[in-house]
């Protein structure tokens, strides 16, 4: 090694910029991942749910006999079984609590009932056939706005006379909070004052992050050493520990929770759900190892639905178009709970980010959050919390304005972004923007595209439009968003009481490999190639001879877990600063070893060199050697450390998308021409993987913006229970992509990483979406909701009378 | 429910197990047989996670009773490596980061190695019709398809060789 050059070695550590290869693949790629649905345990029970039909009804009884009767079912679990436990209700991540089983009623359909414990899965689903519940019908409540009204049926009759929630008053009893945010005072005078106001309501939709695999768990209790092991698709496994040892009463040093591979989470994942509660129940009463897996219709009617947010907003400006006041007023659809998985404090998550990129001198957001008889949920489906609601609201907003003002949107973009040398830049509404170049990124993707020969070429294609010649309209959708991520900081993020740090530990071996182990948990994102290469640049030991290992609480660190964006910023920058008290230790050592003082040493690559004289050096593996075989005054042996990272601020990644579609006016078809995404995620660990996230996340929001949704009816029944009905995509209709960088890192992080994988799904639905409405600007459009599906892009041209 | 002794062909072995009729082939495979290889993301057909190979055609064995396979040829995903570990096609999907999650990987490169028998040398839009049957939700599909198209000129040009 010693004989390479100095960018042979940086080469040979695979570390920071490089697009190493995967090391998860190996096993992926022959089907040797081990998903929690591959675990098998000798006895192992399965068990299932009796789920309700209606989404508001009296259970006036539940029948279990014939099915308790069939052979190879063990037992079946009600609400009053898990009574004497306090486990019929569990607390929610949110300040409420929910049913785990059917406490009397039923708030949604799909709801959790009965849980039939049985020998086999196909037993299970027999048994589940054979329990009659009798149910009594109550009127069902869908709309957020009806439910908030004087005489709207009580969902909530636990909560009966409770005036405080969680989160303050309470003003219904269908109302569980409302938030409220920056200077309504001077945002309403400003609007009254101002010279153009642009008003919109705007919805996000409700929709779902469907992960392919859906959640599920296998609970053991080994009743002979008391020890309760809990294997799951979970995001934050610690969390999950610590939570299950609160509702159990078993501590935690008897509780193992381990998440094993994890086939996609997209936010799916983080809550804790009825079915992990039931399965531990099971196996504490059984005995027995008992495995709990949602199919894919429990998955979609039942954990964890996204959005759902109607924002109602003013935007005031000049008549130069100068933004001067952002006003926002969100009704909230929570479903039956309010499960929503946000840091403590923020019961609508970051969504004050909702000033986007612009530099706004007032605003006010107020959210009310509300009950209705559908599912509850409300997580980060691949955004961090409720940012992608506010990067929609306030991209939505910007082309109302655009058209209020008459004004090209990409300009009106232009003359209000932050400036450069305004960062770090304080927002009205109260956030710290870390660091940004606005300016240069957007013109980088305004060029790239070509987007005034774009404008041309649509202004006449509209021009053939009118005058009959096409019946193709053609719609450019741009988008520039800032992200926030990475929470903590622990003073004012934590979930349910734990503070949003993160953690690693290092172990350097003898030889000079490493054990690296983190308090997050992968679902595809990479994290045993990244964090890696992050080590491997700071530790100057080659990436592959570091092992990373995540997910076991019996062995990994305490760590807040993957979501919202967070393992870059904060396991990663715990990663850098575990490596950097390594390299710390490693240089008292060479010192010894090289006979000179600390300071007179210099880091290089891989070793500790004597200034000035670059043949006298200690590589890192000499260094590993020498701390486990020499006695070195002063020094402990061994060369491990830990790091708890609290980041001291969140990171703001930032990026322009831009989508240009064709649509045919007469079927509504929207065929996506090009999608170009620019990403600025600071200090770019591992492009091959950035590259592949920004893939992925787009594609999320392309599936969100042009048709996926779970939808009620009236009588609350979802009609988007299969993925028949709910819309993933295929590589038939999923568009190419083009995607580009700048480089802007976070001041605060240790080697200025931000993170990605949320940022496309945050950037490119107002992208799609903005690309179906600049399509019909010309004709008038000004906001219609999504998603874009074809029968609604046909009725809005059908409604601007396009069709004759 | 009682139940059949079934015979099948697995990744070219002779296996046999007893089974109800009414299983279905990916729970016989996962369950019976241990092949945890093929998953499971919907038991509607919609996804192909359990895709496999079988009888030289691809099927969603989410779909399919064991009643229907009795003497059946399987190939699944465990079938598919080479003798030194990695084939063709899972290098390639490695290469060019065609998966993340993995959990549709196994579906998906059992269904590209049926589809580069049926078609060796596929356009990308060939590429992009003939795997609409799997769904991927962690990759955007484009660097599915590189690894496909990739694969396809590989197998072609060791082929060529060995004529
Ligand atoms: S599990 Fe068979 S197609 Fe989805
Ligand atoms: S890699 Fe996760 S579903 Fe395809």
């Amino acid at each position: 090694m010693n004989d390479l050059s100095h960018d042979q070695r940086v080469a040979g550590l695979k570390g920071l910029g490089s697009s190493r290869k995967r090391v998860e693949d190996a096993r992926f790629t022959q089907g040797k991942g081990n998903y929690v649905d591959d675990i098998k345990m000798p006895d192992m029970l399965f068990g299932d749910f009796v789920r309700s039909q209606y989404a508001h009804a009296r259970i006036r009884s539940v029948d279990t006999s014939k099915a308790v009767a069939l052979p190879g079912v063990i037992a079946v679990l009600q609400a009053a079984d898990l009574a004497p436990l306090g486990l019929h209700w569990m607390p929610t991540l949110a300040g409420d609590k929910q049913m785990v089983l059917a406490d009397g009623k039923v708030l949604f359909q799909g709801q959790e009932i009965a849980f039939v414990i049985a020998e086999d899965r196909y037993i299970c689903a027999d048994a589940i056939e054979l329990i009659e519940v009798e149910y009594e019908e109550l009127p069902v409540v869908v709309d957020p706005f009806k439910a908030l009204q004087p005489g709207a049926p009580v969902l909530r009759e636990d909560l009966a006379g409770q005036t405080k929630g969680a989160h303050g008053e309470r003003i219904h009893h269908n109302h569980i909070f409302r938030w409220e945010v920056g200077d309504k005072e001077g945002t309403e005078a400003v609007v009254a004052g101002a010279d153009v106001v642009a008003e919109e309501m705007v919805y996000y939709h409700r929709t779902h992050p469907c992960p392919l695999e859906t959640c599920g768990c296998v609970a053991s209790m080994d009743k002979i050493n008391g020890k309760l092991t809990l294997w799951g698709t979970f995001q934050a496994p610690h969390v999950v520990r610590t939570v299950a040892s609160l509702l159990s009463g078993i501590p935690e040093s008897s509780i193992r929770v381990v998440s094993p591979d994890i086939g996609g989470g997209f936010g799916n994942k983080v809550g804790v759900y009825p079915g992990y509660v039931c399965a531990i129940v099971a196996s504490i009463v059984t005995g027995r190892p008992v495995k709990w897996i949602e199919d894919r219709m429990d998955n979609l009617m039942a954990t964890a639905f996204a959005r759902d947010y109607w924002m109602q907003g003013k935007i005031a400006a000049t008549a130069e178009g100068k933004i001067t006041g952002l006003w926002c007023h969100v009704t909230a659809d929570h479903g039956a709970f309010d499960a929503c998985a946000d840091p403590t404090k923020f019961p609508a998550g970051f969504f004050s980010i909702c000033t986007g990129s612009y530099d706004i001198p007032v605003a006010y957001v107020g959210v009310d959050g509300v009950y209705t008889n559908k599912a509850p949920g409300g997580v980060a489906y691949r955004c961090s919390f409720r940012v992608t609601e506010a990067a929609y609201f306030i991209e939505r907003m910007i082309e109302v304005l655009a058209i209020k003002l008459g004004m090209d949107s990409a300009e009106l973009r232009r003359i209000n972004f932050i400036r450069k040398e305004q960062f770090p830049y304080q927002s009205a509404l109260g956030w710290e923007y870390d660091s940004g170049d606005y300016h240069t990124a957007w013109d980088k993707a305004l060029n790239a595209v070509g987007y005034d020969a774009l404008r041309a070429e649509q202004a006449q294609r509209v021009a053939d439009f009118k005058a009959g010649k096409t019946r193709s309209l053609m719609g450019i959708g741009l988008s520039f968003f800032t992200e926030i991520v990475g929470a903590g900081p622990v003073k004012n993020c934590d979930i349910l009481g734990m503070g949003m740090f993160d953690s690693c530990e290092i172990r350097i071996h003898p030889t000079g490999s490493a054990l690296a182990r983190l308090g997050t948990i992968s679902q595809g994102q990479g994290h045993a190639t990244t964090f890696a290469q992050i080590l491997a640049t700071e530790t100057g030991i080659p990436a592959d001879q570091i092992t990373i290992e995540e997910g076991d609480t019996d062995t990994a660190p305490y760590g807040l877990g993957t979501y919202g964006s967070r393992s870059t910023p904060v396991a990663g920058a715990a990663t850098a600063m575990a490596g950097r008290k390594i390299r710390a230790k490693a240089q008292m050592i060479a010192a010894y070893l090289l006979e000179v003082h600390d300071n007179d040493l210099e880091w290089d690559v891989d070793r500790f060199v004597v200034k000035g004289v670059p043949e006298r050096f200690k590589t890192m593996k000499e260094i590993a050697y020498a701390a486990y075989n020499q006695a070195i005054p002063g020094l402990e042996p061994g060369l491990e450390a830990v790091s708890y990272y609290d980041p001291p601020n969140m990171t703001y990644p930032f990026g322009a998308y831009i989508c240009v579609m064709d649509i045919d006016a007469d079927t509504g078809v929207a065929d996506i021409r090009s999608f170009y995404a620019l990403d600025d995620c600071g200090t770019r660990i591992n492009p091959m993987i950035i590259e592949g996230q920004v893939h992925g996340g787009a594609t999320e929001a392309f599936a969100i913006a042009m048709g996926q949704e779970i939808a009620y009816d009236e009588m609350g029944n979802c009609m988007t229970g299969t993925l028949m009905d709910f819309f993933l995509p295929t590589a038939w209709e999923t568009p190419h992509y083009t995607t580009d960088f700048t480089e802007t890192p976070s001041p605060h992080h240790p080697i200025g990483a931000k993170g990605v994988g949320e940022s496309p799904n945050v950037g490119g639905v107002p992208a799609f979406s903005n690309a179906v409405h600049d399509a019909f600007r010309p004709f008038g459009l000004t906001q219609s909701h999504m998603p874009h599906d074809h029968w609604r892009i046909w009725r809005i041209a059908n409604q601007l009378g396009l069709h004759g | 429910m009682s139940k059949m002794h079934l015979k099948l062909k697995v990744n070219g072995k002779s296996v046999e197990t007893l089974c109800e009729p009414r299983e279905l082939l990916i729970h016989v495979l996962r369950e019976r047989l241990n092949l945890t290889g093929p998953h499971i993301g919907c038991e509607t057909s919609h996804c192909g996670a359990c895709t496999v190979d079988m009888n030289g055609m691809s099927v969603k064995s989410c779909t399919v009773f064991a009643a229907q396979v009795q003497g059946a040829e399987i190939t699944t995903i465990e079938g598919l490596a080479g003798p030194d570990g990695m084939g063709v096609l899972q290098t390639s999907f490695r290469e060019h980061h065609g998966l993340q999650c993995g959990y549709c990987t196994p579906g998906m490169i059992t269904r590209a190695h049926r589809l580069l028998q049926e078609n060796p040398n596929p356009t990308e839009e060939e590429v992009r019709f003939g795997m609409a049957g799997n769904l991927c939700r962690c990759t955007g599909y484009q660097n599915i398809v590189k690894a496909i198209l990739h694969a396809a000129s590989e197998l072609n040009a060791s082929k060529e060789a060995a004529q």
